[in-house]
């Protein structure tokens, strides 16, 4: 029984080392000012005709310099948050502003979207995120992650981070201004029952594939989606994105800040924020 | 993309000209402008930039433009340096005393082939409601707010 229990874990190890080894570097060149000016109409289209999208406040994000946004995550593998912000970004500052994003190694791995590359996004690690910053990047991440964009569609108005404080350790060592951006309608494009995070620890991938879920959904095509590897259809939910506030972390909370009261006011502002953008919704999915 | 809009206004010609040719004064009347901020010292006449961003749909779109034609109080135009490629103009013609014909065009050209001529032909008709009230507002502003 031990030897089998050896020979899981063995294959397990050879399988996360695959995994990593399949990952593509962080190479920032691969970003592609001209392929994304090419796609920008396409993207227009999907955003302001299905998603009917919205992003306020942009002119918030300091006009030049490296920034650290932050934004919570929703929609699981088929996140229209990401493509309507990219879509904004890029409009609003130009192509030419140097803008990445982080994403998970399977989002990277997985067949089709190496092109992401060329939009700026990288695997998420903190040493990639150091390089963008100091590059005088403009840097987006969702310390959420995978957590919080397969999270039930009953916590859809829920800003979730597991408690990951990494962004704000982050923004402390680069000196950049923090800017938290909020979104809504994301959660509303599929029914999303369950993490399954039960079934990611059974199943081991925690260890094989940094995956702590698992997701249980209803999303078309499929009907009961376990996983969404294969993403889904999303419905056209209407996606509404407030930019809030830049916060200096350093000024704000001194040099040497408790991470937990930072951590917990920020995502506090993000929550409220959250909330009014729920109180103007009056039906879901419709906006 | 080319889209016109054309509107009477009850004022002399040169009282228009001083809001369409000065870029400091579009922030009073052009239509969903998220951002129309003169870059540089000078705010008028050939060779002034104004960096333009207007909310077409779901992105606020523009780039760099420069006044290439200053022909007072009749022809202003300008054209694209970076963002997306487009021209506009802008023609006075007074009929008669404090009566004047002011006419708005904007010609763009999105990139990305079919997906790109597609996106032009959707927001031509939201780009024409823009111009549309831009021209109301600079009406209100010259001839006051219609009765109610």
């Amino acid at each position: 029984m031990s030897a089998l229990f050896e020979l899981g874990r063995n294959a397990g190890s050879w399988g996360a080392r695959r995994l990593k080894a399949r990952v593509p570097s962080a190479d920032m060149d691969e970003r592609d000012p001209d392929y994304i000016r090419d796609q920008l109409p396409g993207l227009w289209l999907l955003a302001s005709v299905y998603f009917r999208a919205r992003v306020r406040h942009l002119d918030r994000i300091p006009a030049e310099g490296p920034v650290l946004l932050v934004g919570n995550h929703s929609g699981g593998n088929m996140t229209p948050d990401t493509l309507v912000f990219t879509l904004a970004f890029s409009s609003y500052f130009g192509v030419e502003r140097r803008f990445f994003q982080l994403a998970h190694n399977l989002v990277l791995l997985a067949p089709g979207l190496g092109l992401l590359r060329k939009f700026g996004t990288i695997a998420a690690s903190p040493s990639n995120a150091h390089e963008v910053l100091s590059s005088a990047s403009v840097l987006l991440v969702y310390p959420g992650g995978d957590y919080e964009v397969h999270r039930p569609s009953s916590e859809r108005h829920k800003v979730d981070f597991a408690g990951r404080q990494g962004f704000l350790q982050l923004a402390l060592d680069e000196g950049v201004p923090l800017v938290p951006i909020v979104s809504i309608g994301g959660q509303e494009t599929a029914l999303f029952l369950s993490r399954g995070e039960w079934l990611a620890k059974f199943l081991r991938l925690d260890r094989l594939a940094r995956l702590k879920v698992l997701p249980i959904s209803l999303a078309l095509p499929w009907g009961i989606n376990v996983g969404d590897f294969l993403g889904h259809l999303p419905l056209p939910a209407k996606i509404t994105i407030d930019v809030l506030e830049p916060i200096d972390v350093r000024a704000e909370y001194g040099d040497d800040p408790t991470l937990d009261r930072a951590y917990t006011e920020v995502t506090g502002l993000m929550q409220e924020a959250l909330d009014a953008l729920a109180a103007e919704r009056r039906l879901p999915v419709i906006g | 993309m080319r889209v016109a809009e054309s509107l009477r206004i009850a004022a002399p010609r040169a009282a228009i000209w001083e809001f369409v040719s000065d870029g400091k004064r579009y922030p009073d009347f052009f239509a969903d402008a998220d951002r129309w901020e003169v870059i540089g010292e000078q705010s008028s006449g050939c060779g002034a930039r104004w960096a333009i961003r207007l909310r077409v749909g779901s992105a606020s779109v523009g780039g760099l433009v420069e006044i290439t034609e200053c022909d007072e109080p009749g022809n202003l135009a300008f054209t694209s340096i970076t963002g997306v490629d487009m021209r506009g103009r802008w023609r006075l013609r007074e009929r008669q005393p404090g009566l004047t014909d002011v006419e708005v065009r904007l010609a763009y050209q999105s990139p990305g082939g079919i997906l790109g001529l597609l996106a032009d032909r959707v927001s031509g008709p939201l780009v024409g409601r823009i111009l549309k009230r831009s021209l109301r507002n600079l009406r209100d502003l010259l001839e006051g707010p219609p009765p109610r």
